[in-house]
């Protein structure tokens, strides 16, 4: 088997600056295989990735495609060699303004294989023989179609068929269906199966245990930069789910006295959060803190977004407190008592420059002004209240946010909204780029602020931060429920096995 | 020992930054006040209060006009159809008063309504039909331009000239109207009054209301602004149809002080206007467009342009100094500045 193996990565690391993201990694993968890489966020799958397709370079480590170690020291290194990468952003692989034929030869373009004047007619016999290579049935009028103008599943299998265009020594496919329906994942499903016929191995990144489960031979588990667990068929998905979240932290979990709410706060109905999944109900319960634990794509993110009206649900009502509950927008929602921390601090909460006292008192501009004129006194004690409840390391409620360290930013995030009178508490990864002590000072003030009868929900895809801080567990796979019980019913292994039940 | 020199070597870096901090700060008001004392020195005609007062007359418009600009940079944006929009007060005042016969008041009025609406319109391309700041701008700047010829046939206007049917136009350019330049208030000509009054009017909007905080927020962070609960789309059109307003107020002084509905009045204003509200993120070292900084800008252009046409420079070649005194403001906020500094987002 090993001696089979046509690309052996051997020791590979990496590390940015102090930072050591890929601590030797040891990979083989075989011929006519479909190898899946599986990781959480930050376990160096994308770094790994970069570095077959010759993104990053200057790493420790051998690669060796059929024995031969190679150098790769660019993308057009990589491709040369026969390493093709689609990566997961399918509009950075398209040139919009350019017709399809120029796209499927985009490669032979760029390296001057095609003459420099070459009129769109002559180059669409060529075209089709790089088209033909995934048996697309394109016309010559499509081919000569803008590439802005075609549907994002198309856009998928024209850079899929360019990387296809000279037989690749390996093809990765970094998250491909992200952006596909059904019936593009089951087409393309089809043109992997076909590959892997005839001889061409593929390395398949997804955080779809589903997609994963039917289309696999094999199972690598990356984490914290090291390969942490391999399979081949049939899955052990529990396992792999071990290995991938990693045992229970070194750090205890802080004990706390579970708490449960009795009136319902929050009570959605019918809420359906893809086209792809099943609608559901959810009572949010004041008094208690509901951690949500989902993947990446569960739709942890949608649900929390919906609620706050950023976002709306494909289908489904609300209830707040007894009254109807359909927020416009996100200033309908705080009006309404209910606030969201959202996921991406720096793009969604952090303005640039802005101070501790500006950035805290944004939301609540009408409890420090009267008559809308600022009152900078108020303003100044809500920014020092603010750096007192939290314990926010900083020289005083001037200093700008950007230049706090990642957990203060947090605090200053997270505490904001409880100048307020919240009903709702939405917290979207709150504990993420956070340092174990101020992810500790937000967890006991999340609590707190639970036990003053607010319904409190955290999110997030850490089974660990799940368990410091929330009551009641529901695990969210697919835009679905899948589990909701109290915290002292279940343990560990069981949020495991449920975040693994492939549908 | 060598402790010693790496403490010395941090105090020279750190007293070496807070020159430069230093310089940014102040160092575009020094500049200022230099060049005053030159020209105040060297030349007599430019010691004279008239020709001070002149001066500040004479950049009025360009102060008002950037003024509103500086409202939509704030979040994030840029009007370039304030020139437009100031042209078209002009055409529309003379209109108002010459064809129509009406008092300086109601011209007044027309001209502020028609500058609202013109900023409602931009507010409608770039919130509602979500065009980029620029392009809606310049869009509207086309159309308002040529706009303005179609009931004028694109003659200038003025008082006593012949119709399309051969009668005389009834009315004229009202005292009351020619006043609003030719006025002084003390020693102060009104214009002047006009510019402090609506820069201390910006300035306590943009940094002593919950609106203009809104704004400033839209302009760092419209997406964070929105899930702060700001009514994003709201301010970010307001901040347009203030814009409007402005420039037809300086499109009313302009008009005032031609006295005639000319065709071309308002034409040179955009590039100034942008030009001075750009100055003005720098004066004050704040890196940030603000009130004050837009007002001394202008000033700053002012003194410049009038000292140098006083020292002999050709009056032909006023638009290279213009183009220096903005460059080396740029080189204030971006070459020298260590803020990150925000002006204009193109999407």
């Amino acid at each position: 088997m090993t001696s089979q193996a046509t690309i052996v990565m051997r020791d590979i690391t990496m590390s940015f600056g102090a930072n050591m993201v890929l601590r030797g990694v040891n990979l083989e993968i075989n011929p006519a295989h479909v190898t899946a890489l599986l990781g959480a966020n930050g376990a160096g799958k994308s770094t790994l990735i970069k570095i077959l397709s010759g993104v990053y370079t200057g790493n420790g480590g051998v690669i060796e495609i059929d024995g031969e170690p190679q150098t790769i020291d660019s993308p057009m290194t990589a491709r040369r060699i026969g390493l093709q990468t689609v990566h997961q952003r399918i509009d950075d692989g398209v040139i919009p303004g350019l017709s399809i034929a120029e796209n499927l030869l985009f490669e032979q373009i760029a390296q001057n294989e095609i003459g420099r004047v070459a009129s769109l007619r002559s180059l669409l016999p060529k075209a089709r023989e790089v088209a033909d290579a995934l048996h697309l049935d394109w016309s010559d009028s499509y081919l000569r179609k803008d590439v802005f103008e075609i549907g994002v599943a198309d856009k998928q299998l024209l850079i899929l068929a360019r990387a296809l265009a000279r037989r690749p020594r390996l093809l990765i496919l970094d998250e491909p269906t992200s952006a596909l329906s059904q019936s593009e994942v089951d087409r393309l499903f089809s043109v992997i199966n076909e590959l892997r016929a005839s001889g061409i191995p593929v390395l398949y990144v997804s955080h779809r245990l589903g997609e994963i489960d039917t289309l696999a031979d094999r199972l690598v588990v990356l984490r914290d930069g090291q390969i942490r667990g391999e399979q081949d068929r049939p899955f052990d998905w529990t396992a792999a789910l071990k290995d991938m979240l990693g045992e229970q932290t070194v750090v205890e979990l802080e004990s706390f006295e579970e708490r449960h709410g009795t009136t319902t706060v929050l009570d959605l109905k019918g809420v359906q959060l893809f086209t792809r999944s099943a609608p559901f109900d959810l009572e949010i319960r004041s008094g208690e803190v509901t951690g949500v634990i989902g993947l990446l794509g569960s739709g942890k993110s949608e649900l929390a977004r919906g609620i706050f009206g950023a976002d709306s649900f494909v289908g489904g009502t609300m209830t707040l407190a007894g009254a109807k509950y359909a927020p416009a927008g996100p200033s309908e929602a705080i009006r309404n008592d209910v606030y969201l921390v959202p996921e991406d601090r720096a793009q969604e909460s952090m303005l640039p420059g802005w101070s501790i006292a500006r950035t805290a008192s944004l939301p609540f501009l009408k409890m420090i002004a009267s008559r809308s004129v600022l009152n900078f006194g108020k303003e100044h004690a809500l920014g020092i209240d603010l750096i007192n409840e939290f314990s926010v390391v900083a020289d005083g409620d001037e200093q700008e946010v950007d230049s706090l360290s990642g957990g203060n930013q947090q605090k200053v995030i997270v505490g904001r909204w409880l100048h307020g009178t919240p009903r709702v508490l939405l917290l979207d990864e709150p504990f993420r780029g956070v340092d174990i002590g101020a992810r500790r000072d937000i967890s006991r003030k999340t609590r707190e602020v639970a036990g003053s009868g607010v319904g409190v929900v955290v999110l997030t895809s850490d089974i660990d931060e799940v368990l410091e801080v929330a009551d009641r567990i529901i695990v969210l796979v697919d835009g679905e429920v899948r589990m909701d019980t109290y915290s002292s019913q279940t343990n560990r292994d069981q949020i495991v096995v449920r975040m693994s039940e492939v549908a | 020992m060598s402790d010693q020199k790496a403490q010395a070597a941090t105090g020279g870096r750190e007293m070496a930054l807070r020159f430069q901090d230093g310089l940014v700060k102040y160092g575009f008001i020094v500049v200022t006040i230099l060049l005053f004392v030159y020209f105040s020195a060297t030349e007599e005609t430019f010691r004279n209060p008239n020709t001070l007062f002149s001066m500040l007359k004479f950049t009025s418009v360009v102060a008002i006009a950037g003024l509103g600009i500086t409202f939509t940079m704030v979040v994030g944006g840029l009007d370039l159809s304030v020139g437009a929009v100031a042209g078209l007060s002009v055409t529309l005042s003379a209109m108002t008063m010459v064809f129509y016969n009406q008092q300086g008041g109601v011209a007044i009025v027309v001209v502020l309504l028609a500058g609202a609406l013109v900023g409602l319109f931009n507010a409608f391309l770039i919130v509602i039909l979500k065009i980029p700041d620029l392009l809606a701008t310049l869009g509207t700047m086309f159309i308002v331009m040529g706009l303005k010829l179609v009931p004028v046939s694109g003659q200038s206007v003025s008082s006593g000239m012949t119709l399309r049917d051969g009668s005389i136009a009834p009315g004229k350019f009202t005292s009351d109207f020619l006043l609003i330049d030719r006025a002084n208030v003390g020693p102060v000509p009104f214009p002047v009054i006009v510019v402090l009054i609506l820069t201390i009017l910006t300035w306590f909007f943009l940094t002593r209301t919950k609106w203009g905080r809104m704004m400033y927020a839209i302009g760092a962070n419209p997406e964070a602004s929105r899930l702060a609960g700001v009514r994003v789309r709201f301010y970010h059109g307001l901040a347009y149809v203030i814009c409007g307003v402005f420039a037809s107020i300086g499109g009313l002084i302009l008009s005032s002080r031609i006295g005639q509905g000319d065709i071309s009045a308002g034409s040179s204003l955009l590039l100034d206007a942008v030009a001075v509200a750009l100055v003005g993120t720098s004066v004050l070292g704040l890196g940030r467009p603000n009130a004050w900084g837009t007002a001394l800008g202008a000033l700053l252009i002012g003194i410049v342009i009038t000292g140098l046409t006083i020292k002999g420079f050709p009056y032909y070649a006023q638009d290279i100094a213009k183009g220096v005194v903005l460059l080396v403001a740029l080189i204030f906020s971006f070459t020298l500045s260590r803020r990150k500094t925000r002006y204009v987002s193109a999407t």
